[in-house]
């Protein structure tokens, strides 16, 4: 008996290493291959189409044109992967930011104090959020649509009559506005590749010390030769323009951070469990609701952060702040990008690529010129693609046995 | 059997929910390296008494004693701090997760460092550790880093288990542990358990399977409604001893007869 079912486990074990693979390629690392495979066919359709698309200034300009929605995205994946949705993300931006720009303005506060308080309104609104989702157990699509009327509203009566701020200080319009010289912008580069490699090989070394099998050399060469290439390439477009923009630098750092805290802290491990299974979560002792009402308050500062991003660049708040379609945007940018709808699989990444497909869209079409008719269906058709592919990765799952 | 004294004793725990008397007065014991089928019919008691001893709904009456001491056992981490680890039927993994990161779900380790929340958690000693149980134990598993959802039924029940473990608890609870498997799976599943009882771990399993039970445990203790219908060697008895304790069909008979024919190693047949 005992044989017996140690043979079968054997031959289960064997069997599926290939297969394994396979999937692993079509359904995990493919997710991202697929993004950069789309995003490489609307680069070369837009360079096609007009041959300044590439171009060291236009590509310059998207990062600065997606820094914003991409750090709102940032704080939109924790709560995807939650399973949840944050429907106030875009109007919490534009309070934020003007809870910054009265008070730097209006009111003479300094920079730093007012960026500082409009982080504070992000998070604030979004422990609220996520404290009246999982207190009362109300659906987070209503908190946060309730929510994202409520601080609409909020940034009117923040504005008041003017309804509009124009920010001057240096400080706050260099957020979006500062390019670092070539050699500045080289040595971060430096910095970047060197950091990676490091974590790369010190973390090899751990492995290989605790007697586990490792990534082989190649494919460690191999990831790092790509982050290096990337980094070089990017850092000459940047500084054959206008310099590494300090925006980009922003971005990164956030989604460098926060893809640490979900992917190998203990906080990350337990936003995945409870997206996965919350009771599960909860038999282990950890706090469901506290990593719910996190989570809600990480989307909410991101929001903030973005908020004020985006009112560096364009120099003012106004009622429209945070408002057309930068919510739905920047929701769509990680699905897109691969973090589901479901909860419990994505990667922070999928902000900053989703941010990249979306606004090299827009960006574009905008170079052909065409009407924003043509540019709202065609971005609807790519996020509704994006969903379809993540519903079929799903029930491919559920078909396999895999949830 | 073991002649030491029982590693987990419960002396007249009784439970009521309101009108309904769940437990009444039940002896029930667990001696190291000890497997003990729990059976019973629906509604017999046998969840409510691994509840009362997991500590999730704590008996009205008794005395519980473990290693020989009196303890009270009022909520779940009573029980965990004793060294009592629960299987529940529905197993309470995240599928999305992988099995080292299922099986450290709640107590991961984290490399040192500064802060707590910022703490990267230590990949590396978990995934070892989870290679050494596993190895340990003889389960198979495609992967360590396989998403449990991946994994068989059987596979999903062996890691539950495993994860069990690593509180190195010294009473293993499990809950109906073989309900819709297959028999490949069902063996593996019985071949855990008894590693379980080679490295000395007190075990309980409920099950409505008899043919595992029987398999499996060294001790058969019947619940019906609520009190303790008999408790057979599972050596010396036989299926229709047990199922007419389950059913009360002869209940008396058994229980005078059976008991004392059972801790003499008699024929019983």
């Amino acid at each position: 008996m005992s044989d017996a079912a140690v043979g079968t486990a054997d031959t289960e074990e064997s069997v599926p290493r290939p297969k394994e693979t396979l999937r692993r390629l079509v359904q995990g690392d493919l997710a991202s291959l697929r993004v950069v495979i789309g995003l490489a066919l609307i680069w070369a359709i837009f360079q096609f189409e007009n041959d300044r698309f590439l171009s060291a200034q236009n590509l310059t300009n998207l990062m600065l044109q997606i820094a914003a929605i991409g750090l709102i995205s940032v704080g939109v994946v924790y709560v995807l992967l939650l399973g949840e949705i944050d429907l106030s993300v875009g109007a919490v931006s534009g309070l934020a930011a003007g809870v910054m720009a009265v008070l730097n303005v209006k009111h003479g506060w300094s920079p730093y104090l007012a960026i500082a308080a409009a982080i504070a309104v992000g998070l604030s609104i979004g422990v609220l959020q996520g404290f009246l989702f999982s207190r009362f157990g109300v659906p987070s699509f209503v908190v946060t649509l309730a929510g994202l009327l409520a601080w609409q509203g909020a940034l009117l009566q923040v504005l008041g009559s003017t309804g509009s701020i124009n920010l001057t200080d240096p400080k706050i319009t260099g957020l979006a506005n500062i390019f670092y010289s070539d050699a500045v912008g080289w040595i971060i580069a430096a910095v970047v590749v060197g950091g990676y490699g490091a974590v790369l090989f010190l973390g090899h070394r751990r492995r290989v010390a605790a007697g586990l099998d490792s990534e082989s050399l190649a494919g460690l060469g191999l990831r790092f030769g790509l982050v290096a290439v990337v980094t070089i390439v990017a850092t000459s477009i940047f500084n054959s323009d206008r310099g590494v923009p300090l925006a980009v630098l922003i971005l990164l750092a956030f989604v460098v951070g926060m893809e640490y805290v979900v992917k190998r802290t203990g906080f990350g491990r337990h936003v995945f469990a409870v997206g996965g299974n919350a009771e599960a979560a909860r038999r282990a002792g950890i706090s469901v609701n506290g990593i719910r009402v996190a989570v809600f308050g990480i989307a909410g500062t991101m929001a903030a952060i973005g908020g004020i991003m985006a009112a560096s660049r364009l120099l003012a708040v106004n009622q429209n702040s945070g408002g057309n379609e930068l919510l739905l945007l920047a929701i769509a940018g990680p699905v897109i990008a691969g973090t589901s709808l479901f909860g419990g699989r994505g990667s922070v990444w999928t902000a900053l690529m989703g941010a990249l497909v979306i606004g090299s869209i827009s960006n574009g079409m905008d170079l052909l010129a065409l009407s924003s008719a043509v540019k709202f269906m065609v971005t609807g058709g790519v996020l509704l693609l994006a969903v379809l592919v993540d519903a079929i990765a799903r029930q491919q799952r559920s078909a396999t046995g895999r949830v | 059997m073991s002649t030491a004294a029982p590693l987990l004793e419960l002396e007249g725990v009784s439970k009521r929910f309101g009108p309904v008397q769940a437990l009444d007065r039940v002896d029930f014991a667990v001696h190291a390296g000890e497997v003990v089928g729990l059976v019973g019919d629906n509604g017999a008691g046998k969840s409510t008494l691994v509840k009362a001893i997991a500590g999730i709904n704590p008996a009205d009456e008794g005395t519980i004693r473990f290693g020989g001491e009196e303890v009270s056992i009022s909520k779940p981490q009573d029980a965990t701090g004793l060294g009592i680890a629960t299987v529940y039927q529905d197993l309470a993994l995240c599928d999305n997760l992988d099995v080292v990161a299922n099986l450290f779900l709640g107590r991961e380790e984290v490399s040192p460092g500064f802060g707590t929340a910022s703490r990267q958690l230590d990949e590396a000693r978990m995934e070892h550790r989870t290679g050494e149980l596993l190895s340990n134990l003889a389960v198979t598993i495609p992967s360590l880093r396989s998403e449990v959802g991946t994994l068989s039924g059987g596979q999903r029940q062996q890691v539950a288990v495993a994860r069990s473990l690593l509180g190195e608890p010294r009473v293993v609870l499990l809950d109906e542990p073989t309900a819709a498997l297959g028999v490949a799976q069902t063996a593996q599943v019985l071949n855990l358990i008894r590693r379980l009882r080679e490295r000395d771990l007190g075990v309980v399993v409920i099950s409505h399977n008899l043919v595992d039970v029987f398999e499996v445990a060294d001790r058969i203790f019947v619940l019906r409604l609520g009190k303790a219908a008999g408790e057979f060697a599972a050596e010396s008895t036989t299926e229709e001893h047990v199922v007419s304790a389950i059913t009360g069909v002869g209940a008396e008979r058994e229980k005078n007869g059976e008991q004392e024919a059972g801790a003499g190693g008699g024929e019983g047949g």
